[in-house]
């Protein structure tokens, strides 16, 4: 079997193949941020990971190749056979002519038969609606679940990481664009079905899956039968979202997750409107029905210089946070690197960073981090009431980890997370 | 085998004149002020030639009656005698050639194949090799389904979608999203002909010229939202399109005023013509005219009652664009 793994300088379609990349803790000083593939510290070769494979009972595909470089038409592929990945969408509603409307994000398309939504993994096929991507994975890595980032959520662990390709927003500094910003047929892609992945996350000794890279939204249905089939097996399941998702779905998909990491891209719709194509207001929505669920949820702020970095939009969003989720809600404030159509910007500065954090420190956030700066004390958790060091990272590495029973040795102050697996 | 009949220039004049037919719902309205005005320079020409009998009674298009309706339709726009004169002015000897079709909407209502072949035919004897033509569209196997066989070998005409090539890995951005281009696009292809479909689109109201290059990008699903406006004139004002495309040949032969873009039967109608013309915005303002003449017919509301008006047409024609005129004063419709 062999996975999808774009190289760091260059991750599209032709890139090499055949790995899966494994950032072990301690061996990676990099930035923390869920771009995959970028710091393969090492990897399992294809052969290792076949043996993994085959011990569980798996399956094994057949790579396809990348396509060329220079114009000239490949050959017919033989016996391609994409109705594997066709399952019928759970989310969407039939209309009169062979229309659907989706009901999966806010956008609510509505796609006309032979058409995609917004998403381009969704086709409306006769009137009815089908999701293009059931175990559909076209990228997959061993990560610390730091790399998510998640530092209230076993620590210190490792997660298996998958993707497939869609987004259900276009955001101009995204990292993954070649697997978010494209339909599946123009990505490669390996056939996983849940139990496979949840025998290959149990051995490569992840105690997690992270859905994570692309926008697992528009994966929802696959999402929920690899958490059922995860946990069936004891292994846990965290997805990393953009948190645009109507409630309905966010209830029955996210339900099945055991924490959850939302990408709040900013805190005005301006933002939203230009630079994601999206909405605000749902994802909030999402926030506080997360909250509602007694999900663990952490949230990262990507700060994008001259666009989402004012004072006035950091303290609006420690108040909202503070007043809708309360203080004990992780905030991770992170480094923006130039990317897709936003090159032209510079990577964040890190006092921009601190004024964030200061800002929210000071409306009373009791976990506030710094993201992507490797080595800066905001990456380490403290303890609100004593201020003792709790944990002690180094970019994905958790190097000290002092909680005790889910409270700070000094003092006794309870420490909100999931600390025990 | 002979399946053309040449018309001549006069008989094309005279039939020019006698079939003058006013487009739109609403008597003699600025439409047919404009065809009136044929004559007059810094316009737009638009043929529509038409064929009743281009079936033949059968249900499909019979093949030689379709060439000798492009050759009226190429005929009338350049103003020539000869049916390969009008393409020798559009493409040279050594240049190759993209004609980009549309297959989206399945058997029944995607380009017509026989019109294809009829195009190829002409621009053999305009001197362009085989080999450097290529008929595309985004998906081989849907381009099978409607009966474009893939060829991608030997010198005859090739035939496959941008599946088998691949798109570039330089994104381009326009307006406000980036895209990569079909490699059919930029690599195969010093001039584009587009042949389109004229169809009712659930989103973006009509669909014709403009929307067809959602054909030639990787991610046209983000270019769907409000009604595709601005997004289908955005994507037309890429260099790589619009100095490639020289001329769209609007399949009408069957088209499709409700219910678009997919096919369906009852909301399709045989319109037996083919709409012809440089100018991609007129063509499509053109053919949204007759969209919205069916739908009267039907007693269907307006697209812009129905909140679908084709906004993109306009926002084509802006100064921020300029691909074409969507204005009917500026308008030279000839119909033959």
């Amino acid at each position: 079997m062999g996975w999808y793994m774009p190289g760091a300088a260059n991750c599209g379609p032709g890139a090499k193949r055949g790995l899966v990349s494994i950032v072990k803790n301690g061996e990676d000083p990099g930035r923390s941020s869920e771009r995959r593939g970028a710091w393969p510290a090492f990897a399992l070769d294809r052969r290792a990971f076949f043996k993994c494979t085959v011990m569980a009972g798996a399956a094994c595909g057949l790579s396809r190749l990348g396509l060329p470089s220079l114009a000239i038409p490949l050959p017919a592929p033989t016996a391609a056979d994409d109705s594997r990945f066709v399952v019928e969408a759970r989310f969407y509603q039939k209309l009169p002519n062979k229309k659907v409307k989706c009901k999966l994000c806010p956008r609510e398309c509505t796609v006309g038969d032979r058409e995609r939504g917004y998403c381009g993994v969704r086709e409306n096929r006769g009137g009815t609606y089908y999701t293009l991507v059931h175990s559909r994975v076209c990228t997959a890595h061993v990560d610390p679940i730091e790399k998510k980032p998640l530092f209230h959520y076993l620590p210190g662990t490792l997660a298996f990481s998958l993707a497939t390709a869609g987004c259900n927003v276009n955001c101009k500094f995204c990292q993954n664009w070649d697997i978010s910003q494209v339909r599946p047929e123009q990505v490669p892609a390996e056939y996983a079905p849940p139990p496979r992945i949840a025998e290959v996350a149990r051995q490569t000794n992840c105690p997690t899956i992270a859905y994570t890279y692309s926008e697992p939204v528009v994966f929802s249905e696959y999402l929920m039968d690899a958490a059922d089939a995860g946990h069936e097996i004891g292994v846990r399941s965290i997805v990393v979202s953009n948190g645009y998702i109507q409630e309905e779905a966010l209830k029955t998909a996210y339900g099945k997750m055991d924490a959850v990491k939302i990408d709040l891209k900013a805190f005005s719709e301006s933002f939203y409107r230009d630079v994601v194509v999206g909405e605000l207001k749902p994802v909030l929505d999402t926030l506080v029905t997360l909250r509602k669920m007694g999900k663990w949820t952490e949230i990262v702020y990507l700060v994008v210089p001259t666009l989402n970095d004012s004072d006035s939009e950091f303290q609006g969003l420690a108040r909202w946070i503070k007043t809708n989720l309360g203080v004990d809600v992780p905030i991770h404030f992170t480094q923006f690197h130039p990317e897709y159509l936003l090159k032209n910007l510079p990577i964040t500065p890190v006092p921009t960073l601190e004024r964030a954090k200061a800002i929210a420190d000071a409306e009373g956030l009791h976990y506030v981090y710094i993201g992507n700066v490797p080595g800066h004390p905001a990456e380490n958790t403290y303890c609100p009431k004593c201020r003792r060091l709790l944990v002690e990272r180094l970019g994905l590495t958790a190097r000290q980890i002092l909680i005790r029973k889910g409270a700070c040795p000094s003092c006794g102050q309870a420490i909100p997370g999931i600390w025990r697996a | 085998m002979d399946r053309g009949n040449s018309t001549s220039r006069r008989n094309f004049l005279k039939s020019c004149l006698a079939g003058a037919v006013v487009l739109g719902a609403r008597g003699k309205g600025e439409l047919l002020e404009a065809a009136d005005q044929s004559s007059a320079g810094a316009k737009s020409t638009v043929v529509i030639a038409r064929d009743s009998m281009l079936r033949g009674g059968a249900s499909a298009v019979d093949s030689s009656r379709i060439l000798s309706l492009l050759d009226r339709a190429m005929q009338s726009l350049f103003d020539l005698d000869h049916p390969a004169e009008p393409w020798k002015q559009l493409v040279h000897p050594g240049e190759k050639v993209g004609i980009k079709i549309n297959a989206l909407g399945g058997r029944g209502l995607s380009s017509n194949r026989h019109l294809v072949e009829a195009i190829c035919e002409r621009l053999e004897e305009a001197g362009v090799r085989a080999g450097d033509i290529v008929v595309w569209d985004r998906d081989t196997d849907e381009m099978g389904h409607v009966g474009f066989s893939a060829a991608t070998a030997g010198n005859r005409v090739q035939c496959f979608g941008t599946d088998r090539i691949g798109y570039e890995e330089e994104l381009v951005t326009s307006g406000s999203v980036g895209s990569r281009l079909s490699r059919i696009l930029t690599q195969l292809s010093d001039v584009l002909i587009n042949v389109p479909v004229l169809k009712d689109h659930d989103g973006a109201g009509v669909t014709g010229a403009l929307k067809n290059m959602y054909g030639v990008i990787h991610n046209p699903n983000k270019f769907h939202p409000n009604g595709c406006n601005p997004y289908i004139a955005d994507l037309n004002l890429l260099p790589a399109i619009r100095t490639k495309m020289r001329l769209t040949v609007c399949d009408a032969t069957t088209a499709c005023f409700e219910g678009g873009p997919g096919y369906k039967p009852q909301y399709s109608w045989n319109h037996n013509a083919l709409i012809v013309s440089q100018d991609p915005v007129a063509l499509d303002y053109t053919g949204w005219q007759i969209i919205e003449r069916k739908r009267a017919e039907k007693g269907l509301k307006t697209l812009e009652a129905d909140g679908r008006a084709p906004r993109y047409i306009a926002t084509a024609a802006d100064a921020q664009h300029r691909l074409g005129t969507s204005d009917p004063r500026r308008i030279a419709l000839v119909e033959v």
